[in-house]
């Protein structure tokens, strides 16, 4: 059994290992031939400027020397078409059909770099593919199938003991989120090209930190609970190991996909299959998450098998990211339909109310129409039916991707979530503020789809839609979200960022049958349920007055409940009495007179 | 009106925060073990890697300061009972005007030949924990001595360290003193069937001394020596009370006290474990060294202090653990033998780690205890049928109101009927399945007593 994980694990690091070396294996070589770019003004313009620096016909080794060169010549050739727009566009010419705009690099540099590639992985695709996601699948599965042979129960030993699952304490915490936080703004100000957005964000943050500190004075309330495990860098380096690995995966995946064509180029083969295109990055994305969700589901179905509630739990995350995030829309595409994710629900599908994909969707014809209209009474209708009845849970932890991606993947780390009353009130303010932002930014989207103006106030809806995906789309989502998983627990996302679980959140709090109640005075206060809680809840809290647990951010996951020793905690469904039973102060048991407590 | 209390455990600090809730009195806490009340029943998680220490505190450090509870870190030697000031070993001594004395157990010793040499040791304090964490590296066996629920713990965290575990148990069954045999013989199984070393009937007749004032075996009253680097001593505990002895406060194996728990000195109350009860309810035993029982007596000394004098009622008696992988909850009076005028219901799971058990009266089929092994019930249902002397055949009916386990958790209670049925030649069914709703109106309805 133990020959086995070992083995398994071995596997495993060699495929990651093959994974990250596969970036650099390829060469590029730059002709007339490889080269991607549709429009002739530009093609010409670029095969000028090429010629010029002697730079065709040559062979880069890395995607990093060719890409450079590229954006070099690129611009070179937007210089001399700028300079030949002065006297003048030919007849009949969009001023961008002319000119090179920024925006194109990307595009063009990624096509190209697809095309220019030659070695081993261009050559042997499919045998990269097995390599990698192939042998790290049969590796994890490896490691995680003589779980099963173990008498069931709950199965925590030596976590905080664990390199890779400790967790960092409050200051490198701070160093890597700051570090981080920093990072994405000075990036975002070259993203989109003006001070203006980046500046307002560090604002609303600043504004955010004086709210939590002073307004609601958690800087008397010091010191707060540790947050994190206090463990420097030198016993957690695994987790710091995977958590900038993580991070780095993300900055590739969103702001330089050229540098990860390699990964296109092995899930060719299975895109081909599924929806007959070459992969994207998005399509590598998919692929890897899904197969990431399927194998670490299994790992949790092994450590909770005793436990039927989190097993049918599992099953659905893992049925929803493969057949319904990841085939049904590659699916769709073969099938010359919208791509369309049928359980993702705006404002966490912030790009549901764009011009773009509500044209795609009205002009494709009845089932386009239907995926519109069933988009829409899922905010309006699914959200507020199901969270009433069963909680945010039908979604945020049955259902959601990005759920199904904690629940799985993220499992090993969700006792990192900072349990402190100071990181709840910045959760609060946090999340609603990402919520009014989504809904301010898709107001002036869909102003601008009925008015056609794009000017709202002193804003551009096209620049907020496009801060608003680099911000929290991609930066809070991606880079922060998952790429913490290690270094600040799994929710972070769900639990700082999510408009969506801020909206089930709302509705979870004020109107909802849900809660978990506690078992009368059974509670020993030992700290299982709080330190497990990946949303930061404070469950213990609740649980050692005898008071039922109604909180916006509790995604139902049902792990507390599991990991308690003494039987306490029940995710129940009921609308009787959820108000008195969530009173603060429910006495355990007094005698007589007055104070006389019903158990 | 300043209230100085003794001990920082869950009994001390129950009180400290309802006086404090009804009251602006000034309140100290003084320990000696920790600047921060933790849960004790939580060390073993810390050893396990399940918990940091600073999980196991249920309130952040900023805490005690918002609400005006001071905390004073230090050993007490004497207390004054006449000048009513505490004593240090260090530092100045504390005037107060009530003293709640909660100062806890110790791990019983009893007179073992080599008790106390290095690498010997209970379980109970913080510092019980760092001695065996500090003892734990390289460690090749260690013996634990004495099967109640902090050997078993003991054991357990050892196993999560790959460290093997010789466990030494005087009964022929583990806790068969308090556990019913089927019980008992359950836990058993389990413990031996994550591999440890169980050696029933066996007790220790002393630990040998490897020459340098380290433990480095054990010799069992049968004889044999087993090679070990770590010895547990977990026969129990006594109150802690050592400091207080030979001076005016009553005490006989605990502190002394009447229903309001108070001692035989004025203003001086005591709670929790170190606490002897002059008249015990009936059925119930004078000392009860549990969480449950040491909270409800903060909550209780702290109304009296209030304005507002309570008599201790513990209600009807609940308590549960967890057996390695076995959840344990207990609900009114199962004893380990069944008195005459007692029936007992037993179902069990042919998986052998889950049973319920319902014991009632002969008489009138009273249920009059709930005993549950890997199944979660409510405490509330389960209290309220018994303090209403509920018949057992209503009871068994209405079963599923009990049930607490987690959504889609197989129920058994058509199995208990089942069970009930063959015991007893009747043709029951079982009307209601778990539901919360159903357990609301339950608990809401008044039923004539």
């Amino acid at each position: 059994m133990k020959y086995l994980q070992t083995i398994g694990l071995v596997l495993f690091v060699l495929a990651l290992g093959i994974f990250t070396l596969m970036l650099g294996l390829d060469q590029y070589r730059l002709s007339s031939d490889t080269l991607a770019i549709d429009n002739d003004y530009h093609r010409e313009a670029f095969l000028e400027a090429a010629r010029a620096a002697d730079a065709l016909d040559k062979t880069y080794g890395s995607s990093f020397a060719f890409s450079g060169q590229f954006k070099s010549l690129l611009q070179d050739a937007q210089a001399s078409l700028n300079e030949r727009a002065e006297a003048g566009i030919p007849e009949g010419l969009g001023e961008w059909d002319y000119k090179l705009g920024d925006w194109k690099f990307t595009e063009y540099t990624l096509a190209t770099i697809r095309q220019s590639a030659e070695g081993p992985v261009t050559s042997q695709p499919l045998l990269f593919l097995l390599l990698t996601i192939g042998l790290g699948s049969i590796g994890g599965l490896l490691y995680i199938l003589p779980v099963f042979l173990k008498i069931p129960g709950i199965k925590n030993d030596r976590i905080f003991h664990s390199s890779l699952q400790r967790g960092l304490d409050l200051n490198w915490r701070t160093f890597f989120l700051g570090a981080t936080i920093l990072g994405i703004l000075i990036y975002g100000f070259f993203y989109i090209n003006n001070f203006f957005w980046p500046s307002v964000t560090a604002a609303i943050m600043g504004l955010i930190i004086w709210l939590v500190f002073s307004y609601e004075n958690s800087r008397e309330r010091t010191p707060a609970r540790s947050a994190g495990p206090g463990y420097g860098l030198n016993t957690a380096w695994l987790g710091v190991i995977a958590g900038t690995y993580l991070i780095l995966f993300y900055v590739l995946l969103y702001w330089a996909p050229e540098h990860i064509t390699p990964w296109m180029r092995m899930s060719d083969p299975l895109s081909r299959a599924l929806n007959g295109g070459e992969a994207s990055q998005w399509f590598v994305y998919g692929l890897l998450y899904t197969v990431i969700v399927l194998v670490m589901g299994v790992k949790m179905i092994a450590k909770y098998r005793h436990n039927r509630y989190q097993i049918i739990r599992t099953i659905s995350v893992m049925f929803f990211q493969t057949a319904i995030a990841f085939l049904l829309p590659e699916i769709l595409v073969r099938l010359n339909q919208p791509y369309f994710d049928f359980k993702n629900i705006w404002p966490l599908n912030y790009t549901f109310f764009f011009d773009w994909n509500i044209n795609n969707l009205i002009n494709s014809g009845a089932l386009g129409i239907f995926m519109f209209v069933w988009g829409v009474l899922l905010i309006i209708v699914a959200v507020p039916v199901f969270t009433y009845f069963y909680g945010k849970r039908w979604y945020c932890s049955w259902v959601c991707g990005c759920g199904g991606l904690a629940e799985t993947m993220g499992d090993p780390y969700r006792h990192l979530s900072d349990k402190s009353l100071r990181a709840w009130k910045f959760e609060r303010w946090i999340i609603h503020g990402v919520l009014v932002f989504a809904v301010v930014m898709t107001i002036a989207v869909l102003y601008t789809y009925f008015t056609g103006s794009q000017q709202i106030l002193f804003m551009s809806s096209d620049t907020v839609r496009g801060w608003y995906g680099f911000m929290i789309g991609s930066a809070f989502a991606g880079v922060v979200g998952t790429g913490f998983y290690p270094l600040m627990g799994n929710r972070m996302w769900c639990r700082f960022g999510c408009p969506l679980a801020a909206y089930l959140g709302l509705v979870q709090r004020f109107k909802s049958r849900f809660r978990i109640t506690t078992n009368g005075g059974q509670c020993i206060s030992c700290g299982n349920c709080s330190t497990y809680c990946e949303m930061g809840i404070d469950v213990r809290h609740y649980a050692q007055r005898g008071q039922d647990v109604v909180r916006a951010s509790c995604v139902g996951c049902g792990v507390c409940a599991a990991v308690c020793p003494r039987g306490v905690l029940r995710l129940e469904n009921s609308d009787l009495d959820v108000d008195t039973r969530t009173e603060a102060l429910r006495t355990i048991r007094i005698s007589g007179g007055e104070v006389r407590i019903e158990m | 009106m300043h209230i100085a209390i003794l001990g920082n455990g869950i009994s001390g600090i129950t009180a400290a925060r309802f006086i404090r809730k009804m009251s602006d009195h000034q309140i100290t806490v003084i320990s000696a073990e920790t600047d921060y009340f933790f849960s004790r029943t939580a060390l073993m998680y810390i050893y396990m890697g399940h918990m940091r220490f600073t999980d196991t505190q249920p309130y952040e450090p900023w805490f005690w300061e918002k609400n005006r509870i001071a905390l004073r870190r230090g050993w007490v030697e004497r207390v004054d009972f006449s000048g009513k000031q505490l004593q240090f070993t260090e530092g100045e001594p504390l005037a107060y005007d009530k003293l709640i004395i909660a100062t806890g157990s110790a791990p019983n010793k009893f007179g073992w030949p080599g008790q106390d040499l290095a690498g010997v040791r209970g379980l109970y304090s913080y510092q019980d924990l760092e001695y065996m964490e500090a003892h734990s590296d390289g460690l090749k066996r260690a013996v634990i001595v004495g099967g109640g629920l902090i050997g078993i713990e003991m054991a357990e965290m050892f196993h999560s360290r790959h460290i093997p575990v010789t466990f030494l148990v005087r009964e022929q069954s583990y806790w068969d003193a308090v556990l019913p045999k089927e019980e008992s013989e359950m836990v058993s199984r389990h413990i031996r069937e994550h591999g440890f070393d169980l050696r029933l009937s066996t007790e220790l007749s002393e630990i040998v001394d490897d020459g340098n004032g380290r433990a480095c075996a054990v010799i069992t009253n049968e004889g044999e020596r087993i090679e070990c680097g770590y010895v547990g001593l977990t026969a129990g505990v006594h109150p802690n009370i050592q400091f207080l002895k030979d001076g005016e406060l009553e005490i006989g194996r605990g502190i002394l006290v009447d229903e309001h728990l108070q001692t035989n000195l004025p203003d001086v109350y005591a709670i929790g474990d170190c606490v002897q009860l002059r008249e015990p309810k009936p059925g119930r035993r004078p000392i009860e060294a549990v969480w449950y029982t040491g909270r409800m007596m903060g909550e209780t000394v702290a109304h009296t202090l209030c304005g507002q004098p309570q008599a201790y009622d513990p209600g009807i008696w609940f308590n549960s653990a967890k057996f390695l992988d076995i959840e344990y909850q207990v609900y009114g009076d199962i004893p380990a033998a069944l008195p005459d005028d007692t029936e007992s219901l037993y179902w069990e799971h042919p998986d052998g780690r889950k049973s319920i058990r319902i014991n009632y009266r002969k008489a009138d089929g009273a249920v009059s205890g709930f005993n549950l092994m890997g199944v979660r019930y409510r405490h509330e249902v389960c209290d309220k049928w018994i303090a209403e002397a509920t018949p057992i055949e209503t009871v068994i009916q209405q079963l599923g109101l009990a049930n607490f386990d987690p959504e889609f958790y197989r129920e058994h209670e058509a199995a208990v009927v089942a069970a009930y049925n063959q015991q007893s030649g009747r043709n029951l069914q079982l009307k209601q399945k778990r539901s919360l709703s159903a357990a609301l109106r339950f608990l809401r309805s008044k039923t004539a007593l």
